[in-house]
């Protein structure tokens, strides 16, 4: 079993105006098999969560720590990172221009596991995982994202998780976007890479409605750039009932001690 | 028709890479301009265009000529000046010709056809080539002849600075099937003219590949005419070299001809590296396809860019595209890129042109490596797969791989 650390995580980034503090003490632990939601608003620094674990350059990490089985995440470089076995599904994939997919994802593969995989198995694989998630067989020879549409892109992040078999997986908003025929698909793929790599997700999203289809352990609610309250599923319905309005300013103190007391 | 200027861009964008922009972002620009014969004219017709045997037609220019207006003409007075080769000790120049036996044929002077017949000089540098080249190589592939190796002419600078004048005839023969390589390497001011004629059924690739030192300065007028049902490919590679400006012309003298301009550069720091290239659908039923790609990096790195396309009014049938890609990899670079087209027939199958200039940038990099790709790795993903496009089309295997070499070379420096 494998353990993802967050402690006490204080990130800022860089702004004409200044300097600002997004992430304000974030403490998290996910173990692999686990499946871990946080929702909040927009602008709480959910976003800002996911990328500072994937290691983006625009976020300084000011303060706390980040572990991975007890090793430090935050002096891994961005490659070391995904080669530790932490993927990011982000919420806008770019478009890389002269990259096939296919050369693309061998690529990946190739460095993730330290080895070329076997070419017979590994172009089955990605064909029968491209099906799955019902991506057309002539992505493969077209460039990374190129020209895909936003639910196109989302199903190759998808696709490359269930390549790839990270340790943990997080998916930055990842249901925003997609039609629900789309989204049951995504899920899906989400919960075979779960089931077949007993993989510990982060599921990063503002609305409750993939929250049907992925089911969450745990429930962290994230407001003003801190965990403000956590529960099981139950308080995901409770926040699609009420939304978010109650932890507005001032209302956070309280809940963050009875949150405590549940965990 | 009518008059929609205004599309002109969208049509231009259409075809290009998303998430390229087309005029990129303040370090590059990209221009746009060309008539559709519907009664705008932006500038005038490329049939226009002055072309002359005599020196004194052209004057030296000043770098505000349309022709000359992306060149750093300060630096080419000497490759611009009326001089003839400077042979003292040698000659500026070494010329190697690897062609079998019987292929070179005596040397053609000024006016003994066919040397005249295709190429006539259209700017400053190829009109100062001809009048100082009293000899010019001729070199004639057979009718129906398949020579099993390429034909290679190599053009060796014995230094930089040193003037160096040159024009090549090259004759592919009825159906013959053959390529040949022009090479260039070491270092001159080097300018060199290339006339080709391909017969009949005919199919030629030329490759003209610019391996230069980094202080050979070269100028070129490539142009063939491409006889009925012939295949006519030239493919221009410019690695080396401070200034490279190569100009690849190709007209038709029958019909059902296909016509192929490739090119591929890759600018470093200062580097000026220019192409141009124009079609001239002079005849109908024949096919054009002109596609560029260049990658830039370092402070001044400059490309230029140039397509002329014109599809005159009896080229009915007429199928042509030309495109143009360039792929920014560092700050404070510059891509010009023009595609210009004039149809003066719509009884064709098709007319088309994007160019675009992207950059390789740090969101790039990150989608990359978050996935477990290390940064020097994921920039040669990114610059070997786009410069793959035209390497593959060299289909020599031996020269594919040394210029798969000399990019990842270009690629090692980046990162110094």
């Amino acid at each position: 079993m494998s353990t993802l650390e967050i402690k006490d995580l204080h990130v800022s980034i860089d702004t004409e105006q200044g300097t600002k503090e997004i992430l304000k003490g974030v403490s998290l632990t996910i173990r692999t098999g686990e499946t871990h939601a946080i929702m909040g608003p927009n602008g709480s620094g959910k976003s800002t969560l996911a990328s500072t674990i994937a290691g983006h350059p625009r976020y300084n990490v000011t303060g706390g720590t980040i572990t991975l089985d007890g090793e430090d995440v935050l002096a891994m470089s961005v490659d070391e990172r995904a080669r530790a076995g932490l993927f990011l599904a982000m919420q806008y994939p770019v478009e890389v221009p002269g990259v096939t997919m296919t050369n693309f994802l061998r690529t990946a593969k190739t460095a993730i596991d330290g080895q070329a995989p076997a070419l017979r198995t590994w172009t089955k694989d990605v064909k029968a995982a491209m099906q799955q998630l019902r991506i057309d067989a002539d992505f493969a020879q077209r460039n990374v994202n190129e020209g895909f549409s936003g639910g196109e892109k989302k199903r190759v992040e998808i696709l490359q998780l269930e390549l790839f078999k990270p340790k943990f997986a997080v998916l930055d908003e990842t249901d925003s976007g997609l039609d629900v025929d789309a989204l049951k698909v995504v899920s899906e793929g989400v919960n075979r890479a779960h089931a077949a790599g007993n993989m510990g997700t982060l599921l990063i999203t503002h609305y409750t409605r993939i929250l049907r289809y992925i089911k969450p352990e745990f429930v962290h609610v994230f407001v003003d750039g801190q965990v403000v309250e956590e529960g099981g599923p139950e308080l995901a319905d409770r926040l699609e009932e009420e939304g978010y309005d109650r932890y507005a300013k001032g209302a956070g103190a309280a809940t963050i001690a009875a949150a405590a007391a549940q965990a | 028709m009518t008059a929609e200027i205004t599309t002109e861009k969208a049509r231009i964008g259409a075809p290009s890479i998303a998430g390229f922009t087309e005029e990129g972002e303040g370090l590059v620009s990209a221009k746009v301009d060309h008539s559709h014969n519907h009664g705008v004219t932006v500038m005038s017709s490329r049939a226009e265009r002055l072309t002359s045997f005599d020196v004194a037609d052209f004057a030296l220019p000043t770098g505000r000529e349309e022709e000359w207006r992306f060149s750093p003409v300060r630096g080419l007075a000497n490759l611009l000046s009326d001089t003839a080769t400077d042979v003292d000790p040698e000659p500026a120049a070494a010329f190697t010709v690897d062609a079998p036996e019987g292929y070179v044929r005596s040397t053609l002077s000024q006016g003994a056809a066919p040397r005249g017949t295709v190429l006539t000089p259209a700017d400053r540098a190829a009109v100062v080539a001809s009048a100082n080249t009293d000899e010019a190589l001729h070199l004639v592939i057979p009718a129906e002849a398949e020579p099993a190796e390429p034909l290679r002419i190599l053009v060796h600078g014995a230094g930089a600075g040193r003037r160096s004048n040159a024009h090549f005839v090259l004759e592919a023969g009825a159906n013959s099937r053959s390529v040949v390589i022009v090479e260039h390497t070491g270092a001159a001011d080097h300018n060199g003219n290339l006339e080709v004629i391909v017969g009949e059924g005919a199919k030629l690739t030329v490759i003209s590949v610019q391996l230069w030192e980094d202080d050979a300065k070269h100028l070129g007028q490539h142009d063939a005419q491409v006889g009925k049902d012939a295949v006519y490919k030239h493919i221009a590679v410019s690695l080396g070299g401070s200034i490279v400006r190569l100009n690849s012309n190709v007209r038709f003298s029958g019909e059902g001809a296909e016509a192929e301009l490739l090119g591929l550069y890759y600018a470093d720091a200062g580097q000026h590296l220019e192409h141009r290239s124009f079609v001239d659908h002079n005849e109908p039923n024949c096919k054009s396809n002109v596609l560029y790609k260049g990658a830039l990096q370092g402070k001044n790195a400059h490309t230029v860019w140039v397509g002329d396309v014109l599809i005159q009014k009896q080229a009915l049938g007429t199928d042509s595209y030309e495109k143009n890609q360039n792929l920014v990899l560092t700050d404070g670079c510059r891509a010009d890129s023009v595609p210009n087209l004039e149809i003066e027939t719509g009884l064709i199958e098709g007319a088309g042109h994007a160019s675009s200039t992207g950059r390789f940038d740090d969101e790039h990099l990150f989608y990359l490596m978050a996935r477990g790709i290390p940064e020097e790795v994921a920039r040669r993903l990114v610059v070997r797969g786009f410069l793959n496009e035209i390497i593959q089309q060299i289909k020599v295997p031996a020269l594919e791989e040394r210029l798969t070499e000399a990019v990842e070379r270009e690629l090692a420096a980046t990162n110094s």
